[in-house]
């Protein structure tokens, strides 16, 4: 004899971008009655990830992620998108993980289940009532995927469909170095041409930190610039940690390279580039800066550059910058200075008298690594650095849900400004 | 846009070799070509050559469009909206597919573009083109097939694993209908889907039975669905596909084998679906009641046969779409479908030569010999048509059957939905409007035009509407009503 009909969920979109938000409702459930909603994901590198919330059914058996509220698991309160920000390796993973997507061509498939009663994290005897996927792409249908690896520029370009012209990015990560593509692969699916670049490689020997210095990202820029699909006077820099020193060190050179725009996400302008990112490297090491471990050893890098701050001749002359700047730091960044950073910018740029260029945005309880929404927040993780090659465990900082909070607003903020400055604002410019 | 000069030529062809110079591979490279060194002298006043050349003769940045869902299911609404346009100026919206039979199909709207250069389907009115008005879909539901393609075309489905590929474009003006020298100002892609992540296709050939098996995830038991469609037989998977994706366990089935070994329809009678019924119920992760049947055209006929069959496979619900009671299956189907071809020679005609065979079968509706007992039906019952039904007397039937079950006293299971200026083919959203197409009749070896009927907006409408309705019924009938249990 069968039992009762499944619950039925509807979890949208079924194939959505991964900044899209969600919208999960369970219907058919027994009226008033406890359930777990759960998300579980295999990641590329085969860790589980999930993500759990307790719920209780209304009187007509519904349970509406969107509006109802979460009694525990974890996120807690109306969260709509809890299921997937608050995601975490499930209990006796490897330690230390952080999930990013490696293949941008395959989705991350996320399985939505319901359980009966409340389970707090163990789901290895439970059983789902029902279940449903969903797929979750970092890059939209017609984007092109070119790989640049010529002589010099070492790189992914992700090219929008359409004959363009289209506003470019040059989209940099950080110290931990290799070929991150889908920030530019998400990128490109909103419009823009963008050129995510490797300048730091364990494996690659051409791309040593010693032989690369700011000519090696003013190539990649006038690559861009002189693509037939990229407008030459929209390309703008996209910088994360070590990132956005570089992007602040391009913008403050007052050559021709002039990004139109910038983005600078957990960085800091007292990182000075003037020979190689080697050199950089062999500085910082001779300075004797501060590191700091915390109690389950974790490395804290945050007061590294902080006494850079008092000494000029060490920090990117910001008061020569001459585009729109968007400043994203978290006060919780444990790894770089990046709110006193911001503030000593902020004063820079007052006394220079650009001031007028600058956004700031500095998010409560964030720490280092705000990504695209909705990756979940990695606290602390395993690191090798091309600083000093050591495999450690760094502390990024971050409490979940306001780190959540800070990416998923953010990168809303940072789609306007991008399309403010590299697609509106040329309107102004035509010449027909 | 100014024009080159024969100096400025020379010099872009210049610089645009030296960057294809850059480009190429590095052991193709010379190791004393000056592009050799990272960007020094030469290459990097080539590179600012290019970029002079393309910021003097550069055109705005394009258009951006933003269209949604990026990979929606097929049944899905979409949000188009093209912003960075030159404002107060005309421009063509198109759709552009290419099924997988080859063949071309497009849709166009005409629109201006507001004080701030910006185009929004759903809120701006539609000047013209392949839709008129205030028309969120059109895009989608008004494609048809581009200047020049074969006639008589019909966009199916057959891979339900693989979208369709949507290629939305804007260009300069209003166009009309030829867009073969238009090129596009932006371009942007989106996929229709009618599978959802998760559900599995099964190959069902056991007990006889011809079918495809749609299985959406989970550990279920779910309702199943024995999905039926009409004469033109063959084995159509997309709206099983479909239903899966909505949650229900549903099975297209074959029954008129379209293939070279034609499975005799001597031996195709009711067993035949009684069998695929009991195939669906002990399925182990389908619930052994909550089965429902979905028929189009013929398939609704075998639906209401089967449901006024007093045995004991009956169905928790029906959908019945573009259909009549007044063909009842007593025997085979040889049989059933000699006695509907009796008159078949008295099909009419229109002016294209296309066929229409609504009225021959219009006497049937006198003969209660000939109509199923509709009386005897326990369950609850969808019935849906077109009032401009060319093929079937959809309309007529539904009135008779009214009648019917009001005069048995079970009239309170049946809604009727007649939908105006709606044709045969009633197809789930936002399948194209087909007005007509190529047939081939059961039996004879040539192919004719068959008349489905219907106009395109109209059509349009009532397959949006009804299949909303078609999932509002079929949840609370499969699904919700369980809960009682």
């Amino acid at each position: 004899m069968k039992t009762r009909i499944s619950p039925k969920i509807t979890a949208q979109p079924t194939r959505g971008l991964v900044d899209e938000k969600i919208y999960i409702r369970v219907s058919n459930l027994i009226p008033n009655e406890k359930i777990t909603l759960r998300c579980l994901l295999l990641s590329e590198d085969n860790d589980f990830w999930h993500a759990y919330g307790l719920y209780i059914s209304d009187d007509k058996g519904v349970v509406n992620v969107a509006e109802d509220v979460c009694l525990g698991g974890s996120y807690t309160g109306t969260e709509p998108n809890g299921l997937i920000w608050s995601l975490k390796p499930v209990p006796g993973s490897r330690p230390a993980l952080r999930l990013r997507k490696h293949n941008v061509f395959t989705p991350f498939l996320l399985n939505i289940s319901v359980h009966k009663g409340h389970i707090n994290g163990d789901f290895k005897d439970a059983s789902s009532l029902a279940l449903t996927v969903i797929e979750r792409w970092y890059i939209s249908p017609g984007v092109s995927r070119v790989e640049i690896s010529e002589n010099y520029i070492h790189g992914t370009l992700f090219l929008p469909p359409g004959p363009g012209p289209f506003p470019g990015i040059l989209d940099l990560w950080g110290g931990g170095g290799g070929l991150v593509e889908y920030r530019a692969a998400l990128l490109a699916s909103h419009g823009y041409a963008s050129l995510a670049l490797e300048y730091m490689s364990t494996q690659n020997t051409s791309i040593n930190v010693n032989n690369i210095g700011i000519e090696y990202f003013e190539a990649a820029i006038h690559f861009l610039k002189s693509h037939p699909r990229v407008s030459s006077e929209q390309v703008g820099i996209f910088g994360l940690s070590f990132g956005t020193s570089v992007a602040l060190n391009i913008a403050a050179k007052g050559n021709r390279i002039s990004p139109r725009c910038l983005v600078c996400i957990s960085g800091s302008h007292a990182v000075k580039i003037n020979g190689t990112i080697g050199d950089v490297f062999t500085n910082l090491k001779e300075e004797g800066g501060k590191i700091m471990v915390d109690e389950n050893n974790h490395f804290i890098w945050k007061e590294l550059i902080l006494p850079r701050l008092a000494d000029p001749s060490k920090k990117v002359k910001v008061g020569n910058i001459k585009c729109p700047l968007l400043l994203i730091a978290g006060n919780d960044d444990q790894n770089w200075p990046t709110v006193d950073s911001a503030r000593d910018m902020e004063n820079m740029m007052k006394a220079a008298g650009n001031e007028h260029l600058l956004t700031t945005l500095i998010y409560p309880k964030t720490g280092h690594l705000i990504e695209p929404p909705y990756s979940p927040h990695t606290r602390f993780s395993n690191f090798i650095s091309a600083f000093n090659q050591e495999k450690v465990v760094v502390l990024w900082g971050g409490q979940p849900k306001e780190h959540s909070f800070a990416q998923e607003d953010s990168w809303e903020k940072i789609l306007h400004f991008l399309y403010h400055h590299l697609y509106s604002s040329s309107i102004g410019l035509s010449k027909l | 846009m100014s024009s080159l000069t024969t100096s400025m030529a020379q010099h872009l062809i210049k610089s645009v070799k030296v960057f294809l110079r850059f480009c190429r591979r590095q052991d193709d490279m010379e190791k004393d070509d000056p592009l050799w060194q990272p960007l020094t002298g030469a290459a990097e006043r080539s590179f600012s050559a290019v970029e002079d050349l393309k910021s003097e003769n550069e055109t705005r940045i394009s258009p951006k469009i933003i269209a949604q869902p990026t990979r929606g299911l097929v049944d899905e609404k979409i949000y188009i909206r093209v912003s960075n346009l030159i404002p107060n100026k005309k421009f063509t919206l198109r759709c552009l597919l290419q099924s997988e039979d080859k063949d071309l199909w497009h849709a166009y709207g005409h629109y201006i573009s507001d004080d701030i250069g910006v185009v929004n389907v759903a809120e701006d009115v539609c000047l013209g083109g392949s839709y008129t008005g205030k028309e969120p879909n059109g895009l989608i539901w008004s494609l048809k097939p581009v200047p020049g393609s074969r006639p008589a075309l019909r966009l199916r489905k057959q891979n339900v694993f693989i979208p369709f590929l949507l290629n939305i474009s804007v260009h300069n003006g209003h166009i009309n209908d030829d867009f073969k020298d238009a090129c596009s100002l932006a371009l942007t892609v989106m996929e229709r889907w009618y599978i959802a992540p998760g559900v599995s296709r099964i190959e069902v050939r056991e007990n006889g039975i011809h079918g495809t098996l749609f299985l959406p995830p989970g550990p279920g038991p779910v309702p199943g669905i024995l999905d039926l469609w009409g004469g033109g037989g063959g084995l159509v998977e997309y709206r099983a596909a479909l239903l899966a994706s909505h949650g229900y366990a549903s099975l297209a089935l074959e029954y008129i084998s379209t293939g070279k070994k034609s499975t005799s329809l001597n031996n195709v009678d009711l067993k035949y679906f009684e069998a695929a019924l009991h195939f669906l119920k002990s399925h182990p992760k389908v619930s052994n009641e909550q089965i429902g049947v979905f028929g189009l055209s013929f398939g609704t006929s075998v639906a209401l046969n089967i449901a006024a069959n007093q045995n004991r496979i009956s169905p928790k619900c029906l959908v019945c779409i573009s259909g009549s009671h007044s063909v009842k299956i007593d025997g085979s189907l040889a049989d059933v479908f000699a006695d509907i071809e009796i008159n078949t020679g008295k099909s009419k005609i229109d002016e294209n030569n296309h066929v229409i065979w609504r009225e021959f079968n219009l006497p049937r509706l006198a003969d209660p010999s000939n109509k199923v007992k509709v009386g005897n039906i326990k369950c609850p019952l969808l019935l849906i048509a077109g009032d401009d039904d060319q093929n079937w007397i959809a309309v007529e039937s539904a009135k008779d059957m009214e009648n019917m079950m009001k005069a048995a006293g079970n009239e309170h299971l049946l809604t009727t939905i007649i939908y105006p200026k709606a044709g045969h083919l009633i197809e789930p959203p936002y399948s194209p409007h087909i007005r007509f197409s190529n047939y081939i009749i059961l039996g004879e070896k040539q192919k004719v035009v068959m008349l489905w009927g219907g106009q395109t907006k109209e059509h349009s409408f009532a397959q949006e509407d009804s299949w909303e309705k078609i999932l509002d019924f079929l949840y609370l009938h499969l699904y919700s009503s369980s809960s009682k249990l």
